[in-house]
C-alpha cells in the first residue's frame, strides 16, 4: 500500500466523513470540504507528469487476493495519467460549480457528495488499475454511483426511469466485459493487463480471441453510449446538471473509450477490431448528431451531442488500428493522436456547455429551447462561455474543436486511401460519413446557441426574471472555456505532456527501443482538403440551419414504433409480463400438478439414464425359485392393491390397504424375516385403526361415495412410475457387482454383540444410531400429533 | 423370484402414484402407505431372496438370509408409521378447520400469502 493506492482510495475514505460534516457543520456548504480533495489529487497527478513525459511508468502492487492472482495493482502510464488528470481536474471544477448550483437548505447535500466522491474514486480506479478484476470492480462502482446520481431527485418518476435504464444497460455491458476479461485470463493465465499485452501473440492466435474482443467491446460501447446502446444517456439528463457535466460528458462515458484505448495493443491487429470500432463510432456520430438537431431540451441536445462526439473519438481510435499494418505508421497514428486530443477538447467545451446550460436553467427556470431566446443581453458571461463552447463543438476557429475536427478529417481522408481490410472498396465512406455528421453537428450547435441567446426575448413567459448567475457559479465554466480557447493557440503544451505519453501506451508495438511518438499540432496547413471540408460544413450547415423549419418535418416521417427507446421499453415491459405469464402457467397452486412434474421428471430422467447406460440387464441366474405360496400371496396382494385403487367407497379402500399390509407381513414370513413380520402386523393394525378413526370424523357432505374422475394422464404417469421401478428392481438384482457384507454380521453377531438374533444385534449394536434417531422420529411424531390436536387455529374476522 | 417381487413392487408403486395424484386427501395418505409398502418390498428384494435360514444364530443352519436389509426395513417401517400417523392426524385437523378434504380446494394462492 503506497501513496498511489491511497490516492485512489482517498475519495472513498473521504466519502465516509461527508455525512458527518453535512450533519454537524450546518452553516458551511458541504461542497467546500469536498472541493479540497480533487484539487489535492489534481496537484498530485500533475506532479507525475514529468515522469510519464520521460517515458517512465510506475507499477505498484498491493496484495488483495494473491491466491487468485487478484491484486490491487496500480499502473501509471501516459494514458492512465491523462484520464486521472481529466477526472480530478474536471472533478474540482464540477465540485466548485455544484456548491453554487445546489442549495444548502433545500437539497440533501450529504448523499450527493458521497455519491460524487464514490464515483470519483471508482473512476480513478478504472483508469489507474492494472488488474482486470479490480478494474471491473471499479467499473461497476461507476455504474452504481452513476445510478445513484441520476436518481438523486428520487421523487421524480423520470429520474427513476432514467436511473434504472442506465443501470440495466451499463451493468449488462459490464457483465459482458467481465466475460471478456475471463476469456483473456483463460488464454494468458493472468489478470494483469501488462501481462496480457506481453502475451499478445498468444492471444491473437487463440480461438477465444474474437469472443473476448466482442465481449470487451460490448462493455465499452454500452458505457460510452455507442450505437445502439446510447439510449440511456439522454434519459440520464434527469440528473442534477453538475452530474451531467461530470459523469455524462467528461468522465464516465469516456471509460469505454479508455477501455478501447487500453486494449488496443492486444486487439488492434485484427480487422474485426478495425471494422467494428471504426464503423460503430462513425454510425453513432452521424446518427446522434442527426438526432440532436430535433431536440428541444437544451440538455437533450447536449446529450445527443455527447453521444455523437464520443462516436467520433471511438471511430478515430478504430481507424488508428491501421497504423499497425504499415511501415510508415506515423501516417495513420495521426488518428490516435486526434482521438486523444479531441478527448481532452471535448471534456473542456462540453463541460463548460453543460455548466452554462445549468446556469440558464437555474436563472430562467426552463431548459426548453422554444421558451428561451434573447438572453445575450442579460447574461453576457454565460453567453460568452456558450459561444466558445458551441463554436468549438461545431469545429470553428479559433477554438480547440477546430483543431481536432481538422485532425479527424485528416485521419478519415488517410484511411480512405488505405488498401487493407477491403478499404479500397469501402474506404471512401469514411470521410463522407464524417463530413455529413459534422454538418449536423454544426446545425445543432448553431441551434443551441442562437435559439437561446438571440431572437426575441420571451421573458414574460419565464418563471423567473433572468439575470446573470452569481460569480461563483461562473468560475468553472469560464475556466473551461478559457482552456478551450487557449488550447487553440498553444495546443502543443498538450502534445508533449499528455498526448505523446498517452500514444506511447496505446501503441507500444510501434515503438522500437526508447523511441517515442512525436506530435506537433499546428493551426494552419495551407489550403488542404480538410480546410475545404470545413468550409463546406460552414456553408451547408448555415443553409441547413436557416432552412431548419422547412425540413424539420422530415423527422416526423420516422415511424415512432421503430425507435430504440420503444424497443427498450417493450423488451423490459414484455419480459416482465412474459415471465409472469410463464410462472403462473405452471405454478398453479394445485398439489396434483406439482406431483405430476415430479413424477414425470422421475420417469424421464431415470428412464433415459437406464436406457443410455444399458441398465436393463435381465438375467435369471442366482435367483431364487418361485414356490406355490409366493404365487398365491402375490395374487392376493395384487388384487388387494387393485381393490384399493378401484374401491368406490373409502371404507373398502382402507380395508384393502389393510389386506396389502398383512400380505406383506406374510411375505416377510416366507422370506424368513420374523422380526419384520411381527412389526408389520402390529403396525398395520394400528394404521388401519387410525385410518378408520379419520374416516369416522369425515364431515357429512364429503361422505357420499363417488368415483374419482378418471384421468388419462394419471394413468400414464403411474404406469410409467411402476414400470421404471420394476425395471430398476430387476436390473439391480440381476447384476450383483459385490458380495453383501452380511457374512460379517453373521460371523460376529454373537462374538462381538453377544446376541443370536442378528437383526436385533444390528439394530441396537452394530447400527444403534439408526435406532436412536428412529426413536426420535417417533417421539417427534407423537409430540406433533399431540400439539396438533390440542392447538386450535383461531381464524381472524368472520367464521367460515 | 426376484423378478416377480420386482413386478409386485412396481404394481404397488403404480397404485400409490395413482392415488397420490387424486383429489381426496385421504386417498393421498393411502397412496403414501402403499408407497412405503412397495419400498419395503423392493428393499428386501434387492437384498437378494436367496434361500437360507432366518437370521437367528443357535440353530443348525450355517447359511442365513441377509440380515442387513431386514434391519433397514425395520427402521423404515417404524419411521413411515410415524410419518403416516402424523399425516393422518394432520388430515383430520384439516377436515376440522377447512370442512373439506378436497386437495383442489386447499390450493394456496397469492391472496393468502
Amino acid at each position: 500500500m503506497q501513496l498511489l493506492h491511497l490516492a485512489i482510495l482517498a475519495p472513498f475514505l473521504f466519502a465516509c466523513i461527508v455525512p458527518f460534516l453535512w450533519k454537524w457543520v450546518k452553516n458551511v456548504h458541504t461542497g467546500w470540504f469536498v472541493l479540497v480533495l480533487p484539487v489535492l489529487l489534481f496537484i498530485y497527478f500533475i506532479s507525475m507528469l514529468r515522469m510519464t513525459m520521460a517515458g517512465e511508468t510506475i507499477r505498484s502492487v498491493a496484495e488483495w487476493i494473491p491466491s487468485l492472482g487478484i491484486n490491487f495493482t496500480v499502473y501509471i502510464d501516459g494514458l492512465g495519467l491523462l484520464f486521472a488528470l481529466l477526472i480530478t481536474g474536471i472533478g474540482s471544477l464540477v465540485t466548485l460549480y455544484s456548491i453554487y448550483y445546489l442549495s444548502k437548505d433545500k437539497e440533501k447535500l450529504g448523499p450527493f457528495y458521497v455519491y460524487l466522491l464514490m464515483f470519483m474514486g471508482a473512476m480513478l480506479g478504472v483508469v489507474l488499475v492494472d488488474n482486470v478484476i479490480v478494474l471491473y470492480m471499479f467499473w461497476e462502482l461507476t455504474s452504481l454511483s452513476s445510478f445513484l446520481l441520476i436518481g438523486y431527485w428520487y421523487k421524480r418518476e423520470k429520474s427513476r426511469y432514467g436511473a434504472v435504464k442506465s443501470l440495466l444497460i451499463t451493468v449488462g455491458g459490464g457483465l459482458c466485459m467481465l466475460g471478456g476479461f475471463i476469456l483473456l485470463y483463460l488464454i494468458t493465465d493472468s489478470f494483469s493487463i501488462r501481462e496480457m499485452v506481453n502475451q499478445v501473440h498468444l492471444i491473437t492466435g487463440h480461438p477465444f480471441f474474437i469472443p473476448a474482443m466482442i465481449l470487451l467491446l460490448l462493455g465499452a460501447f454500452t458505457k460510452s453510449a455507442q450505437f445502439p446502446f446510447y439510449i440511456w444517456l439522454p434519459d440520464a439528463m434527469e440528473a442534477p446538471t453538475p452530474v451531467s457535466a461530470y459523469l455524462h460528458s467528461a468522465t464516465m462515458v469516456k471509460a469505454g473509450i479508455y477501455l478501447i484505448a487500453r486494449f488496443s495493443p492486444i486487439f488492434a491487429f485484427s480487422p474485426v477490431w478495425f471494422w467494428t470500432v471504426a464503423s460503430v463510432g462513425l454510425i453513432t456520430m452521424v446518427w446522434a448528431s442527426f438526432q440532436a438537431v430535433r431536440q428541444t431540451d437544451l440538455k437533450s441536445i447536449l446529450a445527443f451531442s455527447t453521444v455523437s462526439q464520443l462516436g467520433m473519438i471511438v471511430s478515430m481510435l478504430g481507424v488508428g488500428a491501421a497504423a499497425l499494418h504499415y511501415q510508415h505508421s506515423e501516417y495513420f497514428t495521426a488518428a490516435v493522436m486526434a482521438a486523444v486530443f479531441h478527448l481532452i477538447n471535448h471534456a473542456t467545451f462540453k463541460g463548460s456547455l453543460f455548466m452554462a446550460v445549468g446556469i440558464i436553467d437555474h436563472e430562467t427556470g426552463t431548459r426548453d429551447i422554444r421558451r428561451l431566446g434573447g438572453l445575450m443581453a442579460v447574461m453576457p458571461i454565460t453567453f460568452t462561455v456558450s459561444l466558445i463552447g458551441t463554436f468549438s463543438m461545431a469545429g470553428l476557429p479559433p477554438f480547440n474543436g477546430f483543431l481536432s475536427k481538422e485532425m479527424f478529417f485528416t485521419s478519415m481522408l488517410r484511411i480512405s486511401h488505405a488498401d487493407i481490410f477491403h478499404l479500397d472498396t469501402w474506404g471512401v465512406l469514411f470521410p463522407v460519413l464524417a463530413w455529413v455528421g459534422s454538418v449536423f453537428t454544426f446545425i445543432y450547435s448553431m441551434k443551441l446557441f442562437f435559439r437561446t441567446f438571440r431572437g426575441t426575448a420571451k421573458f414574460d413567459q419565464l418563471e423567473k426574471a433572468p439575470h446573470e448567475a452569481p460569480l461563483g457559479m461562473l468560475i468553472s465554466p469560464v475556466i473551461l472555456a478559457a482552456c478551450a480557447v487557449s488550447l487553440f493557440f498553444v495546443p502543443n503544451i498538450l502534445s508533449y505532456s499528455l498526448i505523446e505519453p498517452a500514444m506511447n501506451s496505446i501503441y507500444p508495438a510501434l515503438l522500437t527501443g526508447g523511441d517515442t511518438f512525436h506530435v506537433h499540432i499546428s493551426q494552419w496547413h495551407g489550403v488542404t482538403a480538410e480546410v475545404l471540408m470545413t468550409l463546406g460544413i460552414i456553408i451547408v450547415g448555415t443553409i441547413g440551419y436557416v432552412t431548419l423549419s422547412k425540413w424539420e418535418r422530415l423527422y416526423e416521417l420516422f415511424p415512432k414504433k421503430l425507435t430504440l427507446n420503444r424497443l427498450y421499453d417493450s423488451i423490459t415491459g414484455s419480459m416482465e409480463k412474459r415471465s409472469y405469464q410463464l410462472t403462473s402457467s405452471y405454478m398453479t397452486g394445485f398439489l396434483r400438478d406439482y406431483l405430476l412434474y415430479i413424477f414425470a421428471a422421475f420417469i424421464i430422467l431415470i428412464g433415459s439414464a437406464l436406457a443410455l447406460k444399458g441398465g436393463f440387464s435381465f438375467t435369471t441366474k442366482e435367483m431364487a425359485e418361485i414356490g406355490p405360496y409366493e404365487i398365491v400371496l402375490s395374487l392376493v396382494m395384487v388384487s388387494a392393491t387393485a381393490a384399493t385403487v378401484f374401491a368406490k367407497s373409502r371404507l373398502t379402500a382402507i380395508i384393502s390397504l389393510g389386506v396389502v399390509g398383512y400380505t406383506l407381513a406374510l411375505f416377510f414370513v416366507i422370506f424368513r424375516a420374523p422380526d419384520l413380520a411381527l412389526t408389520q402386523l402390529v403396525i398395520e393394525t394400528i394404521s388401519v385403526a387410525l385410518f378408520l378413526l379419520c374416516f369416522y370424523h369425515l364431515p357429512k357432505m364429503q361422505r357420499k361415495k363417488k368415483t374419482r374422475t378418471f384421468r388419462m394422464t394419471n394413468v400414464v404417469i403411474s404406469l410409467g412410475v411402476g414400470l421404471i421401478v420394476t425395471l430398476l428392481g430387476i436390473a439391480s438384482s440381476s447384476e450383483k457387482t459385490k458380495d453383501s457384507i452380511a457374512s460379517f454380521f453373521t460371523a460376529y453377531s454373537h462374538k462381538l454383540g453377544g446376541g443370536n438374533n442378528i437383526v436385533n444385534v444390528i439394530l441396537v449394536d452394530f447400527r444403534g444410531f439408526d435406532t436412536m434417531f428412529e426413536i426420535t422420529v417417533l417421539t417427534i411424531a407423537a409430540l406433533g400429533i399431540y400439539s396438533m390436536i390440542r392447538t386450535k387455529v383461531k381464524e381472524e374476522g368472520e367464521e367460515r | 423370484m426376484e423378478i416377480l417381487m420386482s413386478v409386485i413392487a412396481g404394481i404397488l408403486f403404480m397404485a400409490a402414484t395413482y392415488l397420490l395424484l387424486s383429489k381426496s386427501l385421504l386417498r393421498v395418505i393411502i397412496g403414501t402407505a402403499l408407497l412405503s409398502h412397495g419400498v419395503h418390498l423392493l428393499l428386501l428384494t434387492m437384498g437378494g431372496l436367496k434361500k437360507g435360514a432366518p437370521p437367528i444364530l443357535g440353530g443348525k443352519s450355517t447359511s442365513f438370509v441377509d440380515p442387513l436389509p431386514q434391519a433397514l426395513i425395520l427402521t423404515a417401517i417404524v419411521i413411515s408409521f410415524g410419518v403416516t400417523s402424523f399425516l393422518l392426524v394432520m388430515a383430520f385437523r384439516a377436515y376440522q378447520e377447512l370442512k373439506s378434504d378436497d386437495m383442489d380446494q386447499m390450493r394456496g394462492n397469492d391472496q393468502h400469502e
